[in-house]
């Protein structure tokens, strides 16, 4: 058995060099080294077709794709999901190329905890196989979402408060180092959690699996169309390459249109760096 | 003169004591500490437990910091069956230190009263590191921009400037296999070579020297609320995977008991996402025959950044997860004597040469 390790060791330092999405790696002029040859890429265990494992990453993978794109349509500064468990899940090759994923979950809100009542889901995932990136497409259907509003009067509060021309809320590190979030910034950021949703649904591939890690700030800009209009840079953590991934973005809310996403722009840092790149 | 002397001295001295005993006392295990804090309480803890604790300086991080753990047990002439655990191997997981300490705590408090505890104690050493990354995890405390920081801080070179090595990619356990980028300033870069890093060399060095002691190792990370089991690369497995899955399960389930939270078991390829070159990888290699990584708290929410409230109840779970282990480790390896004595008892069937270790005892 060791003969066997001690070859596959020796082996493997032959072998070519497997990378983690390259999507995901700092940007290359951060090496501060020119000419660096892009990292080959490994096939994966993306052959996984058929029943899947439910507690398994790859049926993981996709939930989280699915539990974004919920957020997206159905967030609020008083409403986040979040995954609580995947009961089912297939996946198959699609005739257009790419591959198909069923699933059957279960999700909470934030505010009830992991082990609050559950909100029943099922949906199709397809990542496509194309050239380019495109996100994934999805396919949604959760029980009883459209049930009374519990969270209305909340956020018509929350809109009222801030939505006179003089508001200008601003804040850095949500939350801060030790896990802090003061009463007053629960509301924004769980609104950076929506908005980022947005982003993290779009930026998903079979390579990938985003969550955000802190909101790095949070600046109101002035309210358009009677819009909260607000600017915040979030910091996505992405689960395969471990990197922390910047991106700014412009985010509009009200209660009767819920969030949009008006810009994005991602801020390579190269935060590993003696140095900024020449 | 002479009295008021005396009582001078009295009252110096018993001020003394209370102070370090309320010292002793008013350490926050619910807060973060910074690196000197936890330098400070490591002395402490040594000096406060003679008869237990002893500190050891086993390597030195990149930045020249002395890497300790404490060795914690009866003492004992001849070395003692071990169980290993490391702390904050990932800078930006700072959930994991504070249960190092939690956990050093909880045992210190027990083992005089807790008949299980002291049994531990009689027949195990633990070797405790409750910052293994310190240049790491103090980067991480220098500021708001920092705090996310994961790697060493290994300097960059003329060719890749970027700072740090993934210490958790740069053991030798299938190095450079997956899960890992050659670009240094990723955040999985797994070093120029195996153990290329001091911080790995000092562990290395450590399990090596102590490798036929060593009964179990244990690896503490976050987030993801996980019991991750060897082999990080897929279609590579421990030979006594079952066995590790079944521990795993059953450490799941005594940490659910606490406080109704979920850890899934399993290898990083089935529930996390492949990987090489990790130290719970090196530990099982090397033959050390119990070897799991924990990620505690939390999943979506908070993830990296848990908040101060969470330490207590995520080092209470994380404790039974870990005695949960330990305990099946210690019964199985100090209870032969007790099954020898149940001989009668196994279900042998026809075979009179069976080993009854190997059938369920009657009763």
């Amino acid at each position: 058995m060791k003969t066997f390790c001690s070859v596959w060791l020796l082996l493997s330092l032959v072998e070519l060099s497997p990378a983690p999405p390259v999507s995901q790696e700092p940007p290359l002029a951060c090496t501060g080294a020119p000419g660096h040859a892009p990292q080959s890429e490994t096939a994966e265990d993306m052959a996984s077709t058929g029943d899947l494992e439910p507690t398994h990453y790859p049926a993981r993978r996709a939930a989280t794709v699915a539990l974004h794109y919920l957020n997206t349509h159905h967030g609020s500064p008083f409403r986040v999901f979040g995954l609580q468990q995947v009961h089912k899940a297939s996946a198959e090759d699609v005739a257009a190329g790419g591959r198909k994923y069923k699933l059957d979950f279960s999700v909470t809100d934030w505010a009830s905890g992991s082990e609050g009542p559950a909100l029943r889901c099922s949906a199709d995932v397809l990542f496509p196989q194309t050239e380019r990136h495109s996100g994934p497409e999805v396919q949604l259907r959760c029980e009883a979402l459209q049930q009374i509003n519990r969270t209305a009067q909340e956020e018509h509060a929350f809109y009222q408060r801030y939505i006179s021309p003089d508001s200008a809320v601003s804040a850095r590190d949500i939350p801060d180092s030790y896990g802090n979030v003061s009463e007053e910034m629960q509301p924004f950021w769980r609104l950076a959690r929506v908005a980022a949703s947005f982003i993290m649904l779009r930026e998903s591939s079979e390579r990938t699996e985003f969550n955000m890690a802190q909101v790095a700030s949070v600046a109101q800009q002035g309210s358009s169309e009677e819009q909260l209009m607000l600017e915040f840079v979030v910091l996505l953590h992405d689960f395969p390459s471990q990197e922390i991934i910047q991106w700014k973005l412009l985010a509009s809310w009200s209660p009767d249109r819920g969030v949009r996403v008006l810009q994005t722009e991602w801020q390579p840092r190269c935060p590993h760096a003696t140095k900024p790149p020449n | 003169m002479k009295g008021s002397v005396i009582s001078v001295l009295v009252v110096l001295v018993v001020l003394d004591r209370l102070a370090s005993g309320l010292e002793h006392r008013s350490y926050d295990y619910t807060k973060y500490h910074p690196m000197d804090e936890i330098s400070t309480w490591m002395n402490q803890m040594e000096r406060e437990n003679p008869d237990v604790v002893s500190s050891m300086v086993y390597g030195q991080t990149y930045e020249k910091r002395n890497i300790t753990l404490l060795k914690i047990g009866f003492k004992n002439t001849t070395p003692k069956k071990a169980v290993w655990m490391d702390c904050g191997i990932h800078a930006r997981e700072w959930i994991a230190p504070a249960f190092c300490q939690y956990f050093v705590k909880e045992i210190l408090g027990s083992y005089k009263t807790d008949a299980n505890v002291n049994t531990l104690f009689k027949n195990l050493d633990f070797y405790i590191t409750p910052v293994l990354n310190i240049d790491g995890y103090i980067y991480s405390w220098r500021d708001n921009t920092t705090r996310l920081w994961r790697k060493s801080r290994t300097a960059g070179t003329e060719t890749c400037r970027c700072f740090g090595t993934d210490l958790n990619r740069n053991f030798p356990a299938y190095w450079g296999m997956v899960g890992i980028s050659r670009n240094c300033c990723s955040d999985v870069y797994n070093g120029p070579t195996a153990v290329s890093e001091p911080e790995t060399k000092a562990v290395t060095d450590f399990l090596g020297a102590h490798q036929n002691e060593m009964l179990c190792y244990l690896t503490i990370h976050s987030p993801s609320q996980m019991i991750l089991v060897p082999y990080g690369v897929p279609n590579i497995s421990a030979p006594n995977y079952d066995e590790l899955m079944e521990v795993g399960l059953a450490a799941a389930k005594a940490i659910s008991a606490v406080h109704g939270k979920s850890y899934k078991v399993g290898t990083p390829p089935d529930v996390l996402y492949a990987t090489s070159g990790s130290s719970r990888d090196f530990a099982r290699f090397i033959g050390i025959p119990y070897s799991f990584g924990l990620e505690l708290r939390d999943k979506e929410k908070y993830h990296f950044i848990l908040p101060e409230n969470q330490i207590q109840p995520s080092c209470e779970e994380a404790y039974r997860g870990a005695m949960s282990i330990i305990n099946y480790i210690h019964d199985k390896n100090f209870k032969s004597a007790a099954v020898s004595q149940t001989v009668d008892n196994c279900d042998c069937l026809m075979d009179l040469e069976c080993k009854c270790d190997d059938f369920k005892p009657l009763y």
